[in-house]
């Protein structure tokens, strides 16, 4: 039989997606080269969220930058204020009461508890399951009204002070504390029999965009996203700052449990572990925290030393690392914020080759980027 | 390993290419290298067995008063040591070869410094702007950056 079939012509075609879209987290523009429904290339446009931090960082004093750092990523504040503290703290030499160091780290991990708590979540409801996220926000809203307790708000907190923390902990704020810890333990297992190992969530996220460990390191990934590749690689275990030599937790990374090392279902997993492993980490700094004051002392008019460094600290989304250059007045003279996913984003061209669309969404949730991060 | 001792390294390889180490006051310390050869050291220093430096952790731009510079902070991942290098440029058309080829990392952090400082990046894979629109003047991250008055003829 004769076929009557005609050649269709075919052609690419450019489709974009964003800046205004629920799933880019964000003001986040990819554009799309497409082939039907198999991406040929995908390239991401950002900086729509450009409020050039690292400009006004030049014009104001170090402690004034503090409620900046609030607003890089506003899902971690706490990270990103004790970063900043860490970073001048090392420039300048200040001794921070040990104290006030537990304190950071108590927050810091509860932050980071809320953060991934978010990235799940918000995952999760990308991939269409929406019940996940409303369990995440009501775990996330405890965080927040511990956090409420410490410095009154819930969003930027703006806690954190060079030379320690702006005030001791509340009454009662370490039970409270404890409490939500029993609380939320349990509901980790039950976020992975509600969702995890769901079948059509795994067959959404496993094997696709896979980053080999080699890719993962030379494209800078940083944080879950670097473990999620294998490679067990952790600021808080390998370059310790703080106190968190003295805390024993693990070092989560990505098995292939359920694909190839390196997908999208590894770094989801990531994350649902390292809350168990902050949950770990906060037992033993309310076990451990010592009395004392929460505040070294720093002058008003804080001048430090002439000299550059650079400091990193394990944030929930990677390494934020903070390249200071001080002239000895009270400005910096320069700041570069290296934030985790403006360079996570350089790999996104090139692991979204000959994806599904829809698993361009199912990549940009998984490596868990905030905008206001990447556009600065 | 120890900065003087990369630093004699680099040195006994790529001889004058080697300017100078900084080590007080600066956290790295930093190998100051000559801008046409930072590509070839940058991959001496990552396939060297002993240094292995396959993490660029940050490429900053730098304004100082009296010229430019671009700072690389590496780190290795193999070995567990860190190390600076820095690169001097003139006030002038300031531009160095790229290491993007070296590190895939570089390319968004070498876009951000031509955006901000207008430093040029040659055989880059992709050389545009990235923070700010493509049609903007001038590079808001040089210290003698002048505010502008309109934007697409309207008063900011």
């Amino acid at each position: 039989m004769k076929s009557n079939a005609v050649a269709l012509p075919t052609q690419e075609m450019l489709i974009n997606m964003g800046p205004q879209h629920p799933s880019t987290h964000g003001v986040l523009r990819v554009i799309l080269r497409t082939d039907g429904e198999v991406v040929v290339n995908a390239k991401p446009d950002v900086g729509y969220l450009h409020r050039a931090l690292e400009k006004i960082g030049e014009r104001v004093t170090y402690a004034q930058y503090m409620p900046f750092t609030d607003r890089l990523d506003y899902l971690a504040s706490m990270n990103c204020n004790a970063a900043w503290c860490w970073t001048v703290e090392k420039l300048a030499g200040i001794e921070v009461p040990e104290r006030a160091e537990y304190i950071r780290v108590i927050v810091c991990e509860l932050n980071r508890i809320a953060s991934h708590l978010i990235a799940f979540g918000s995952f999760t409801a990308d991939m269409g399951a929406f019940t996940p996220f409303l369990y995440a926000i009501r775990e996330r809203e405890r965080i927040n009204d511990l956090f409420e307790d410490i410095c009154g708000n819930r969003l930027t907190y703006n806690y954190v002070r060079i030379g320690g923390v702006s005030a001791d902990l509340p009454d009662r704020f370490l039970e409270k504390t404890k409490e939500f810890l029993d609380y939320f333990e349990p509901k980790v297992p039950e976020y992975n029999k509600l969702i995890s190992y769901n079948k059509i969530f795994v067959h959404r996220l496993a094997n696709i965009a896979v980053a080999t460990p080699e890719d993962a390191v030379a494209y800078g990934l940083t944080g879950p996203n670097l473990r999620g590749s294998g490679v067990p690689f952790d600021l808080r275990k390998n370059e310790p700052y703080s106190v968190y030599p003295k805390f024993d937790f693990d070092v989560c990374v990505g098995t292939g449990e359920r694909g190839t090392l390196g997908d999208c279902f590894d770094r989801y997993m990531v994350r649902i572990n390292e809350m168990k492993e902050s949950v770990k980490i906060l037992r033993q700094a309310i076990a451990q925290i010592p009395e004392g004051p929460v505040m070294a002392k720093v002058p008003r008019m804080f001048k430090p030393p002439v000299g550059e460094v650079y400091f990193r600290a394990e944030n929930p989304r990677g390494e934020t690392g903070f390249y200071l250059i001080s002239d000895g007045t009270v400005n910096p003279y320069r700041l570069k914020i290296r934030a985790p996913s403006f360079v996570t984003m350089n790999i996104f061209e090139k692991i979204t080759k000959g994806l599904m669309i829809a698993d361009v969404v199912a990549v940009i949730g998984s490596f868990d980027i905030i905008l206001p991060e990447i556009d600065r | 390993m120890e900065p003087k001792e990369i630093f004699e390294k680099v040195q006994a390889r790529f001889g004058e290419a080697a300017v100078e180490l900084q080590e007080e006051g600066f956290r790295p310390a930093f190998l100051v290298v000559a801008p046409e050869k930072v590509r070839e050291i940058g991959r001496f220093l990552r396939d060297d067995p002993a240094m292995k430096f396959d993490s660029l952790m940050c490429l900053s731009g730098v304004d100082y008063p009296d010229r430019f510079a671009v700072a690389y902070h590496l780190h290795s991942l193999a070995i567990g040591h860190r190390i600076g290098v820095k690169v001097y440029l003139p006030k002038e058309a300031p531009s160095l070869p790229s290491v993007d080829e070296v590190w895939p990392a570089a390319n968004f952090q070498e876009r951000e410094a031509f955006d901000l400082f207008g430093i040029v990046f040659e055989g880059s894979w992709d050389l545009r702007r990235i923070l700010l629109p493509e049609d903007w003047e001038g590079h808001p991250l040089r210290k003698d950056y002048k505010y502008p008055e309109f934007y697409h003829g309207i008063k900011v």
